[in-house]
Formats: C-alpha cells, structure tokens, sequence
C-alpha cells in the first residue's frame, strides 16, 4: 500500500460501494435521525401535525439525566446484563466441553435441545417460561410445592426469572461457537496437558481458554450487546417492567417512554445513550486485549 | 478502518442536506367539502360485534340513501391496537377515516395531535345535543370548544354475589368502610375467594375511593392543571383503596398487577365475593359461572345512602380534520350518535345512552340498568381535561402509584406525593 496511486485507491472503494450503501441506509442513517429526533421536542402532536417541531439542543438529554429513574433503571439494566452475560458464558462454555467428552448419541440429544431453545422466538419462549413459573398453573410450583407463590411479583424474584430464560435463550450460540473452536485445537496439546497430569479445570484456565481467546471475545461481546438490549424477555414476562416499574431495563425504559406515551424525542434520547454505552464497552473491550497482546 | 470517520462524517452530511429536521406530517385541515364520494369510518370492535355492525349498517343506508352519490365504507379496528392505528390516521391524513369511534379520555390529547375537527357549531345548532348530559359534554370539550358528539357513556358499580352474602348472613355494604370490612369477612369465611376483587393497575376502579373521600385527580381548569393527588382527602381514598390489598382480602402477590378486566374475569368465574365492574362487563359476568347468583348496586360512599362518584368512561364519535367532505362528515357523526341510533345501540349491545331522556327510558326497560343509572344521577367525574392525561395514563402514574403502595415500596404520603410531581411534570410540559 505505499506506492499505490490516486486512482488505484478508489478501486477498493468502488467494489465496497454496495455494501457500504446498504450499511449507510440501514444503519447510518436511522442513527443518524435517532440523534436528530433526540434534539427536537417531537411528540405524536409534532408528529402529526398538531404542533409544530421546537429545537431543543440537549433539552431531552438534560431530562434524562435529571430523572432519577433513569440511573435507578440504568443500575438495574448494568448488574442485570453483567448477571446475564456471565451466567451465559459459564453455562455455554461448561456445556461446550461437556459436549467434547460425551459420546456421540448424548453429544446429538443436546445438540438438538440447545438448538430447540435457539431457534424458539423469544416471544413464545417467555410465555413458556412464565407459564412454568405461573403462581395459579405452573408445574414449577407444583412441584416445589410452593403453593400460589408469585414469581413475578418480588423485584429479584422476577428478574431471576428473566435471567433463567435469557440464559436458556442465549447459551446455544456460546456453547455451539466455543465447541466449534474446541474442535479446532489440536489434540496434541490436549493430550500432553493430560500427560502432564492437568485437571479438567486446569486444562480449561491454562490451555483451552488462552486458545479459544478470539472466540471467547467475540461471544463476550456478542453476549453484553444482547443481554444490554433485552426486550422482549422483561416486556412479556414482567408485563412491560413489572409491578411500579421495578424491573424496568434501559430497552423497554425507551419504549415505554417513546411509544406507550409518544414521547418519541425522549426515546431517542435514551436510544443514543444506550448506543453510547455499548461502544464504549466494546471499544474499552477491544483496547484492553490489544495491550494485552492480542490482535483481532 | 481508518476511512471510517471520514466516512461517516460524509454520510452525516449527505443525510443534512435530505433532512434537517424530523419528519411531520401536514395535517391542516382540508378546505375541501366534497358533497358526494365515498365516507370512511372507524369502530371500535366489540366483543361480540355483530349487533353492533347491524345496527351501524341500518345507519349508513339511510345516510346513503338521503345523500345522493355517498357511500360509507366502515372498518371495525381492535380497541387494543387503537393507539397505533388512530396514530398512524394522523400521520398520514391520505388514507385516514372521515369519522372515527374514540375513547373519551383520549379527547384532549387527539385534539393536541391536531387530529379532530372543531364542530362546536354545528353541535350547537343539533336539536337533541340539548338533552345530552353534562359529563357527556364535558368528555367532548376542550377548552369550550366541541369536538365529536357522545356515543355512549360507562360507569362502574358494586357486582356482589347474592348466594355468599346469603350463605354467611353479610348485608350489602352501606358505606366504605362497611364495603372493606365485608370484603374481609368474605375471606375469612371462605379463603378461596377474593373478598372484593381490586388490582393494582385498575385505575378507574380506584378513583371512586379517592372521589368519595372528596379527594381530587387534578384541580384547575381550561388547559391549567395541578395534581391534587397527594392532597389530606385523596390520601384517605388512597389508604381505603390501598388496604384491600393483602392476605385478608386480595393477596398484594396476585392483586398488584391486576388491572380492571382482571378483576372482572375472577369474579365472572367465581373467584371473588365483590367486584367493582362496568355496565359494560354485564355481558362478561352473564357469560361467567356466577350467572343468575349475583346482582348489583351503585359503589357506596363515604356516609351511608352516599354513592362514590364513578368515572364516567365511554366513547364519542368525531370527525377527523383532514376530511374532505365536512359537512357529510358532521351529518355522519350526528346519524351515528342520534337518540334513535343510541336507543338501538342500548338494546344490541348494553350500551348506555348519553342522552337523559333515552337512558331514562332504557333504564325502565332493562332493570340491569338501575344501578348505574342511579350512580351517573348521583354525579360522576371525568379525567382531568388536559393532553397530558394520555401521557399520565400511558406512562402508568397511577397503577405505580398504587403497586408501590401494596407492595410496602413506599407509604401513602410518598408515594402519592411522587405521582403528583410526575402528574405535574406532565401537565407543565403541554404548557
């Protein structure tokens, strides 16, 4: 690339043209109006004609910040994402080398069930899960013989219902990613781990997991994007964020705010921050692997 | 990557130059008033529709029929997903209805849309709007000016199981407190029903407590509000209402997120002694198991031989602004509210008329009807004027208020005194 000439470097360009057309249209583009909608009091009256647009700068921005629900709900979003995302991991990951050492028949059962769960729309997933957890029909109660008790109603109670399905949902993609990279490390050094006398646990810290560490990243990633923008679990199971609002997350904070009471301008608000937040996770990610050596 | 910030600052400004501002629609009202041409008209569809629909249908023939050229083409649209749907109607006047069936609290904030057409006037110049009653007005006005005609009103009352107040010798309940310490006997008694069936999220079920007590939703007039909520009197409703949720009445676990249909659903099948139910959920608690064992009496008050101010719900029939046949449209309007359209309309469906006169004849023809016609003679109250109602409404100040109270989160004073601010943060931002 040093002695390329001006005309040569626009062939790259023309050939991501397409791409880059599409990423600018699906992608740039409704962030952009995100942002912009954010900075105007727009409401379904501004909307609709009713009353015209106001410029507002930061006006939303400094409405947010001053609502102590917002951090009470962004708190609550944070632990439960970091709750969720390390929840998933383990369960994924431990599964992923189970997965390796069953024979082949187990090895297809679970197969098939993780990616039962995978593939379930969340929609319908939460609605079983409640079901199961149903205080009047639920076979958990039953079970347990806990009686009518309400999972739902107490403020931990509910949210660790919501972790279980968020677990459920999204363990597949982790464990299905880090048995593939599992199969990719050579069985030589696995054995010679094992020679050495290594603990399953030890083979996994000090062999496996340096190996896996790109996969590891990107499931990582994946995961704190997913479990950070969780919707659709909190909204079906908790019924649109739980008794006064005590299991709100950021996601359905926004919605809340931008559809339920038209407060579009608001939403934005919230949806930027969101954003914000997730890229200075994973650019804060990313950086801290690079010093440690690692390139992506 | 190290193009992309030059990249995207290049896309930024491309998308600057396509818009600057977010999109509006133009929704100003249409100058024309084409006198022939085709009408479209929403409805809310109700559970079972069909009488509705003939009763409808026998309206449009005759409006056809005295307007050469016409014709009405009629839509039915779920009452859940009316939100989106009247929303999007004002977003895009092109494909929206001329004249639309509304929820009467979504009144002021359909008029801030810019969404109704200001037909004071005309309403005025109607010969039978004389006989419409006061709240029913009210629910049409914005500011002194009309927007729709009243369809129909609702209010709720007492539905009580006549065989469990037989069976454990209980006297209908004369005054609130008469009505709580019922509702907790008929636990005591017998452990697997709700004692009166309350849910945390069942606002208009709520309310008559804090208006017996003389409490207040909002005070003010003419766009100008203030939450009353927090007021001496509507913290005593609130502590009334409050206190029928929990072991010895309707566990808080269960009760909390419950809300109006909720309650009523576990009194049609049985699950409940008491229920606080609409006319309109006559038809749900006949279709129950409880049918032929229960009846009905207005919500008492504070004092004895009181009743507790009910909410007067219901539904009106505007015009939209972006009609382009006006006068075809107010004619419409008014067919479809008519005394004779609501005198049909009570026998096909329940429904209550907004004329005194007509709910007068149909409360002697219909001894169901007594109740509630006794609570709307007794006077009713009506949401807070204001668009910020819808915003009020929708972003749950109320139920959370109450849910945070039942689940212990908070006491009375707090609470009531955080839904307050949020009433007011909502009423100053309409200005």
């Amino acid at each position: 690339m040093t002695s390329v000439t001006h005309r040569k470097t626009w062939t790259p360009w023309l050939f991501l043209a397409p791409a880059l057309v599409v990423l600018g249209g699906l992608l740039a583009y409704p962030i952009y109006q995100l942002g912009l909608i954010s900075l105007f009091h727009y409401t379904q009256a501004q909307v609709s004609g009713g009353e015209p647009t106001t410029f507002e700068g930061f006006g939303n921005y400094a409405e947010l910040f001053g609502d102590s629900q917002f951090w009470e709900v962004l708190l609550a979003t944070v632990v439960f994402a970091a709750a969720c995302v390390v929840s998933t991991l383990a369960v994924g990951c431990a599964l992923a080398v189970l997965l390796t050492r069953v024979r082949a028949l187990p090895r297809l059962a679970l197969m098939l069930a993780a990616l039962g769960a995978w593939a379930t729309p969340a929609v319908t997933g939460s609605t079983v899960w409640l079901f199961l957890f149903d205080a009047d029909f639920g076979p958990v109660n039953r079970v347990l013989g806990l009686g009518d008790h309400s999972w739902t109603y107490g403020r931990f109670s509910a949210f660790f219902l919501v972790l279980l399905e968020v677990v459920w949902c999204s363990f597949p993609f982790v464990m299905v990613t880090v048995y593939a990279g599992i199969r990719a490390v050579p069985g030589e050094v696995l054995e010679a781990a094992s020679l050495d006398g290594a603990s399953q646990w030890r083979i996994w810290r000090s062999v496996l997991a340096p190996i896996l560490r790109p996969i590891l990243v990107v499931v990582t990633i994946q995961s704190v994007i997913w479990d950070f923008k969780v919707f659709t679990q909190i909204y079906v199971m908790t019924n649109g964020g739980g008794i006064a609002g005590q299991n709100l997350v950021l996601n359905v904070y926004a919605y809340q705010k931008a559809f339920a009471s038209s407060q579009y301008s608001l939403g934005s608000a919230i949806g930027v921050v969101m954003l914000l937040i997730l890229l200075v996770v994973t650019l804060g990610y990313l950086r801290l692997l690079r010093r440690q050596g690692e390139e992506l | 990557m190290k193009h992309a910030p030059r990249l995207a600052a290049a896309l930024a400004t491309a998308a600057v130059l396509a818009a600057c501002a977010p999109q509006t629609s133009d929704n100003s009202s249409s100058d024309k008033d084409e006198k022939t041409g085709t009408l479209r008209v929403w409805l809310f569809q109700e559970v079972s529709n069909k009488p509705k629909e003939k009763v409808v249908d026998s309206v449009l023939a005759a409006f056809e029929k005295a307007h050469e050229d016409t014709e009405v083409t009629v839509e039915y649209i779920p009452v859940e997903t009316r939100a989106q749907r009247i929303k999007a109607a004002f977003n895009d006047p092109e494909s929206a209805p001329d004249v639309i069936e509304y929820g009467n609290t979504d009144t002021a904030g359909y008029v801030k849309d810019g969404g109704l057409l200001d037909v004071t006037e005309e309403f005025g110049a109607w010969q039978e709007a004389k006989d419409t009653d006061a709240t029913a007005k009210q629910s049409v006005t914005v500011d002194g000016k009309v927007y729709g005609a009243p369809y129909f009103v609702g209010v709720r009352a007492l539905y009580y199981r006549t065989d469990v107040f037989e069976e454990l010798g209980l006297d209908v309940p004369r005054t609130q407190a008469e009505l709580i310490s019922t509702a907790k006997e008929i636990r005591a008694a017998e452990p697997e029903l709700y004692g009166l069936a309350v849910g945390g999220a069942y606002t208009y079920g709520a309310m008559p407590f804090v208006w017996a007590n003389g409490g207040e939703l909002a005070t003010g007039k003419g766009g100008s509000y203030a939450s009353a909520i927090d007021s001496a009197a509507a913290q005593k409703g609130i502590k009334a209402y409050t206190s029928l949720f929990g072991d010895d009445n309707c566990p808080a676990a269960t009760c909390a997120g419950m809300g109006g249909n909720d309650t009523v659903t576990a009194f049609a099948s049985g699950k409940a002694g008491m229920a606080i139910g609409g006319d309109f959920s006559h038809a749900a608690v006949e279709a129950g198991k409880v049918r032929g064992k229960y009846a009905v009496v207005p919500l008492p008050g504070v004092k004895a031989g009181e009743i507790a101010p009910a909410f007067a719900g219901g539904n009106n029939i505007g015009v939209l602004k972006s009609t382009s046949h006006r006068t075809l449209a107010v004619d419409l309007m008014k067919r479809l509210a008519s005394k004779e359209t609501q005198a049909s309309m009570f026998d096909a469906m329940g429904f209550l008329p907004t004329f005194s006169d007509v709910r007068r004849q149909a409360a002697a023809k219909e001894p169901f009807v007594k109740p509630f016609a006794d609570t709307l003679a007794a006077g009713t109250k009506f949401v807070p004027a204001s668009p910020a109602w819808a915003q009020i409404d929708s972003s749950l100040v109320l139920p959370t208020m109450f849910q945070e109270i039942v689940s212990g989160k908070k006491s009375v004073a707090a609470a009531s005194a955080d839904a307050a601010k949020k009433m007011n943060d909502a009423f100053g931002s309409v200005g």
